[in-house]
C-alpha cells in the first residue's frame, strides 16, 4: 500500500503532545533549565522540599530551581506541575481515535464544537493524504468500554451533521511504546508498557 | 480483557480529592506538599505518603511538570500500514528510531501509529525519511494544523466508576 504524499504538504507544525521535547532554542531554555527539565521530567522527588532535592542533583540551590520552574511556567514551557493520573489504570481501557472527513469550509467552527463535547480529550485538524487518508479532523475518545466510546462518537457524528462525509474509530489494541517527555541522555519517565493491552 | 480489580475501590475520599484537586496543577512554591496539606486539612507527611502510594499503584503516572508542546521542538503524528503478522517486528524498528516516544497498534490498514519528535523541523523530516527508508513502507505524516482542544486532563466521575 502506498501513501500519496501531497507535494504542497504543509510544513510540520508542533505536535500537541505532552511528550514533545523542549530544546534550547525553544522557549528560551538555557543549560540550567535543561538540567532541571532532565531532573524533573520523570516526576518530582516526593519529599518536603522537592526543589532542594532537585537542586542537589543538578548543582544549584533549591531557591534557584523554584525560581526557574516558576519562570518556565510563566513563559508557558511548563503547562502545569501536576499529579498526572493514569486514566487507563482507573478503568478507561477503551481508547478510540476517531477520524472524520469534514468539509474544509466548516472545520474550524465544527472542530471547536467537537472539542467541547464531553469525553473528547484532544481534537486536531490534520492534513488529508488522498486517496488513502481522507480524514482531516481527529478527536480522541476515552471510555471504560467500546460501547461508551461508540456512544460518544454518535454524539460527535450528530454534531458534525452533513459537513461530515465519512468517519472511522481506530481503537488502540496495544501500547507498543509510551514514554513521557524525554531529553536525550535522560532516563525514561515511564517504562515502555509493551505488555499492556487495551480493550 | 482488563483483569485487574477495579482500582478506585482502593482509593478513599482523600486520595480522590488529591487526584481531583491536583491533576490540573500543584502550587509551585516552597514546600508545595505542605500547602496542599493545609488546603486539604491534613499533614504534609500524609500528602507525601499518599502521593507515593498512588504512584506505586499506577493511579498517578507521575507528580511533576507537564511541558507545553507549543514550546517544544518539532513533532508529528505518523502512521504506517504493515502486514499484521509482521507488526511487532516493524514496531521494534520504529521504537528503536531516535525521537519516537509513543507507538500504538490500532485497528485499521494503518495499524501502527507513533509520534516522532526532533529538536527542529529539518531534523524531524530527516528522521522520518531515515525511518521510512529503513522500514521500506511509506510513512503517513499527519502534522497538527490546528489544535481545538489540548487539555489532557478530565474530571474523573468517581460515582460512575462505583456503579460500574
Amino acid at each position: 500500500m502506498s501513501v500519496s504524499t501531497c507535494p504542497s504538504r504543509p510544513a510540520p507544525r508542533r505536535e500537541a503532545v505532552e511528550a514533545a521535547v523542549p530544546t534550547p532554542d525553544a522557549g528560551g531554555l538555557d543549560a540550567a533549565d535543561r538540567a532541571i527539565v532532565l531532573a524533573t521530567q520523570a516526576g518530582l522527588p516526593l519529599v518536603p522540599d522537592p526543589w532542594g532535592a532537585v537542586g542537589r542533583e543538578v548543582g544549584m540551590s533549591g531557591a534557584e530551581v523554584l525560581e526557574r520552574m516558576q519562570a518556565m511556567q510563566e513563559s508557558g514551557v511548563i503547562r502545569r506541575v501536576a499529579a498526572v493520573p493514569n486514566h487507563y489504570r482507573l478503568g478507561y481501557v477503551a481508547n478510540g481515535m476517531t477520524v472524520w472527513d469534514v468539509d474544509d469550509a466548516q472545520i474550524d467552527r465544527l472542530g471547536r464544537e467537537v472539542a467541547a463535547i464531553e469525553g473528547v480529550s484532544h481534537c486536531y485538524r490534520r492534513p488529508r493524504h488522498l486517496p488513502h487518508w481522507p480524514y482531516n479532523l481527529f478527536a480522541m475518545l476515552h471510555g471504560r468500554n467500546r460501547e461508551e466510546v461508540e456512544r460518544q462518537a454518535a454524539v460527535l457524528r450528530q454534531r458534525l451533521g452533513e459537513a461530515c462525509r465519512d468517519h472511522r474509530i481506530l481503537y488502540s489494541t496495544r501500547i507498543l511504546k509510551k514514554t513521557g517527555l524525554r531529553l536525550a541522555g535522560s532516563r525514561p519517565s515511564t517504562a515502555p508498557t509493551d505488555t499492556q493491552r487495551r480493550g | 480483557m482488563h483483569c485487574q480489580a477495579p482500582i478506585h475501590q482502593a482509593l478513599d475520599a482523600l486520595d480522590r480529592r488529591l487526584i481531583d484537586s491536583y491533576q490540573r496543577g500543584l502550587p509551585v512554591c516552597n514546600r508545595p506538599f505542605h500547602t496542599v496539606a493545609e488546603r486539604l486539612g491534613t499533614s504534609e507527611a500524609e500528602v507525601i505518603s499518599r502521593l507515593e502510594r498512588l504512584q506505586e499503584m499506577g493511579v498517578l503516572s507521575r507528580v511533576g511538570p507537564v511541558f507545553d508542546h507549543a514550546r517544544a521542538g518539532a513533532s508529528l503524528l505518523a502512521a504506517v500500514a504493515v502486514p499484521e503478522a509482521e507488526r511487532d517486528a516493524f514496531a521494534e524498528l520504529i521504537n528503536a528510531a531516535p525521537g519516537v516516544n509513543h507507538n500504538y497498534a490500532r485497528e485499521h490498514d494503518f495499524n501502527l501509529w507513533f509520534v516522532m519528535t526532533a529538536p527542529d523541523e529539518p531534523e524531524l523530516e530527516a528522521r522520518l525519511d531515515a525511518l521510512e527508508a529503513r522500514l521500506g513502507v511509506p510513512i503517513l505524516r499527519l502534522p497538527m494544523l490546528e489544535g481545538y482542544h489540548i487539555d489532557l486532563s478530565f474530571p474523573i466521575p468517581w460515582a460512575e466508576l462505583e456503579r460500574a
